[in-house]
């Protein structure tokens, strides 16, 4: 590679390479995009007034990202440990089993306010348990955990399907799903919310979930940087010769590591089920699990880089569907693809640009004497 | 099981499994050389649906199937630019792989055929059809014999018969060659390969432009042979199995075969079993059926069926000056 030693300096590091990288992936999109004979600009335009420019438009934008902060999460947590759980999309349609297992159960028999902390604990303790086997087999049988975890996302689905159709469908319904829920234990809607104190907005999915998507951002920032834990699980993930020779247990730390990314991934069942869905339906998750890779590798793995990311991945969820009502060539499917674009760019091809800025600093540096010795 | 239908499953079992056996001897030719390729979904995709796009608008199978290689050895190129150049990660590309085929089969065929995504249904002569060997009338009606050669046999088109050739000619590829030998050895030692005087990069590249090839088939079989256009995901997973079909061969081509025969095999049982009572009373899950490969994938990496061990060198960028 490159011989040049230029130290960049830290801004281009954080902030211009991945902005870069996410600017070649909507380039490329672009061109796809001009190549069926859509003026790119013009999409660009309807898409971004689709997502923000009504209430409506905010607010679905806001439901679609409350699930990718879920899954970014899930997915970053992983990856600080140098695990890749490429499993979101499995436990987070276990994690809706959870909720609409309690849901089934206690809806007319329990307040909302315990059922509440009831569906979260059932939705993060289902997707923590879909996890488990895989990193079991990760820490202590050295099986490959994005193996192990692909084959768990076809498991998930063949098993909800099975218990959707088979088991929990009330006889006679005309579709597979579970019974509609008690309206009282759904987690209000922000229309509701915003209706109740005399603000009027249109009525959309975006629920109280969201604040419950910060909380978990909050407490993965804190839980990686400020406790001992966190400490732990990212000098493992730096180094995994240098934490076991500084006394890291490695198998409880993968364990543990897992079972969190599965936990906050099995979160979309509470927004999805307790929140929009009011009862439990197949392929909710809708490739939320997946689309959380690209939101971690567009948001750094940070916190706030994912919420960043989320937005935006929300904002093309929601473009994207209004776009495609505008311009039918142009289907939803084009999100997909900007999602798969962005995960070349910003993960597998992350070393593209880093050359270029170097050469860029270097001739910088290169031209500066050579300026100040020609002004004297 | 009476005779007929033993042979009418494992005819369906030979169909199902050879979209499998080609994307399972790609990926073994991409893994024995170092690259992890978890992206055969997606290369599998974007060749069923540049072969479905391609007949359907020249009407040759033929045009189809080179561009299904086209567009799949394209698509290997970029897992191949950014694991082996970029020296980025593996997986990432790999899921980028998959995700991009997803959308963009979706985005173009749109375009093309403005019908939700799919191809035009193809006509007779712009598809794959089943070949009837010599005599396989005549022997049709002699006991055990006659069925096995015209039902099992005969009367299934070229692709499947390619499928078949591709094992032994992987067996022989990664065993028998010089190619083969560097190409083991770079998967499991990318250093010594170096200090010999031989570049890691292009045999990489070489193996990942074979695993284009074979997965194109794959995707030319999909939609222009078992089928009759493309459908949108029409995948539907088989990447995947096709990659537990490899670990549970061990990396090697003819134990992955049986493994692609035996997940074939699930499959078409899966199909049979639909709504079959066994043992007078208790109904089979179809989806505990579909499930078994993964289940029994698992089972494997565990440890409870022999051991399974990638080629040591697989999911690591090579770095030449340390």
């Amino acid at each position: 590679m490159s011989s040049k030693n230029v130290t960049l300096p830290r801004w281009v590091d954080i902030a211009a390479i991945p902005l870069t990288n996410v600017f070649l992936a909507f380039l490329v999109a672009g061109v796809i995009v001009l190549a069926i004979g859509e003026n790119p600009l013009n999409a660009t335009q309807i898409l971004v007034s689709g997502a923000l420019g009504s209430g409506e438009g905010i607010g679905y934008t806001l439901y679609y990202t409350t699930n990718y902060i879920f899954t970014g999460l899930a997915v970053a947590f992983a990856f600080h440990a140098g695990l890749f759980n490429i499993g979101g999309e499995g436990q987070a349609y276990l994690g809706g089993l959870g909720v609409g297992l309690v849901l089934l159960a206690f809806d007319h028999s329990l307040p909302f306010a315990v059922l509440l902390p009831l569906c979260i604990l059932a939705s993060m303790l289902f997707g923590a348990l879909w996890v488990l086997i895989p990193a079991y087999l990760q820490a202590y049988r050295g099986s490959h955990i994005v193996i192990t975890t692909i084959m768990f996302n076809f498991l998930a689905s063949a098993l909800m399907v099975y218990l959707v159709v088979n088991v929990l469908t009330p006889v006679g319904a005309t579709e597979p799903a579970t019974r509609d829920f008690d309206p009282a234990s759904a987690i209000p809607f922000v229309h509701e919310v915003l209706g109740a104190v005399g603000i009027q907005m249109d009525s959309t999915p975006l629920n109280l979930s969201i604040l419950l998507a910060l909380a978990a951002c909050v407490f993965v920032w804190l839980y990686l940087w400020h406790t001992p834990w966190g400490y732990e699980l990212r000098a493992f993930g730096h180094s995994e010769k240098a934490a076991v020779y500084a006394g890291v247990k490695t198998k409880r730390i993968i364990l543990v590591t897992l079972c969190i990314s599965g936990a906050l991934a099995g979160l979309v069942g509470v927004n999805e089920i307790m929140g929009v869905q009011h009862r439990l339906i197949l392929n909710f998750t809708a490739g939320y699990g997946f689309a959380g890779i690209a939101v971690a590798l567009m948001g750094r793995n940070h916190p706030v880089g994912i919420v960043l990311a989320s937005l935006l991945f929300g904002i093309l969820s929601q473009g994207g569907a209004e776009l495609s009502f505008e311009i039918p060539a142009i289907t939803r499917d084009m999100t997909t693809v900007i999602q798969g674009l962005i995960i070349l760019f910003s993960g597998a091809l992350v070393h593209l640009t880093r050359p270029w800025f170097e050469r860029l600093f270097a001739f910088l540096l290169q031209r500066r004497p050579a300026a100040a010795t020609q002004g004297a | 099981m009476e005779f007929t239908a033993i042979i009418l499953t494992l005819d369906a079992t030979l169909r199902l499994a050879t979209p499998l056996i080609f994307c399972a001897m790609a990926g073994l030719i991409s893994e024995r050389s170092g690259i992890v390729d978890i992206g055969l979904e997606g290369k599998m995709l974007a060749g069923a649906f540049a072969a479905a796009a391609v007949a359907a608008l020249t009407s040759s199978a033929w045009a189809g199937l080179g561009a299904a290689i086209v567009v799949s050895v394209i698509m290997a190129l970029i897992h191949g630019y950014a694991c082996i150049t970029q020296r980025g990660n593996q997986v990432v590309s790999g899921v980028a792989v998959n995700i991009l085929a997803s959308g963009l089969t979706i985005v173009v065929g749109t375009a093309l055929f403005d019908q939700g995504g799919q191809t035009p249904s193809l006509s007779k002569e712009s598809r794959f059809h089943a070949l009837n060997w010599p005599g396989a009338d005549s022997i049709k009606d002699v006991p055990v014999i006659g069925p096995l050669y015209a039902d099992l046999l005969s009367g299934h088109n070229l692709l499947v018969y390619i499928a078949l050739l591709a094992v032994p000619f992987t067996h022989w590829l990664v065993n028998e060659t010089r190619f083969g030998l560097r190409l083991r050895a770079v998967g499991e030692k990318p250093e010594a390969v170096d200090t010999a005087g031989i570049s890691v990069a292009w045999l990489r590249y070489r193996a990942v432009l074979l695993c284009g090839l074979l997965t194109g088939f794959a995707g030319a079989y999909l939609s222009t042979a078992q089928n009759a256009g493309f459908t949108r995901d029409m995948t539907a997973g088989q990447g995947f199995i096709a990659l537990a079909a490899m670990i549970f061969g061990k990396w090697r081509p003819l134990p992955t075969l049986g493994a692609c025969l035996l997940f074939g095999l699930l499959d078409a049982m899966a199909i049979r079993l639909q709504g079959v009572k066994m043992f007078g009373t208790i109904q089979v899950p179809v989806q505990l059926v579909q499930a078994l490969p993964y289940i029994l994938t698992v089972l494997l990496l565990a440890g409870f069926i022999g051991k399974a061990v990638a080629p040591k060198a697989s999911g690591i960028p090579y770095v030449k000056e340390r």
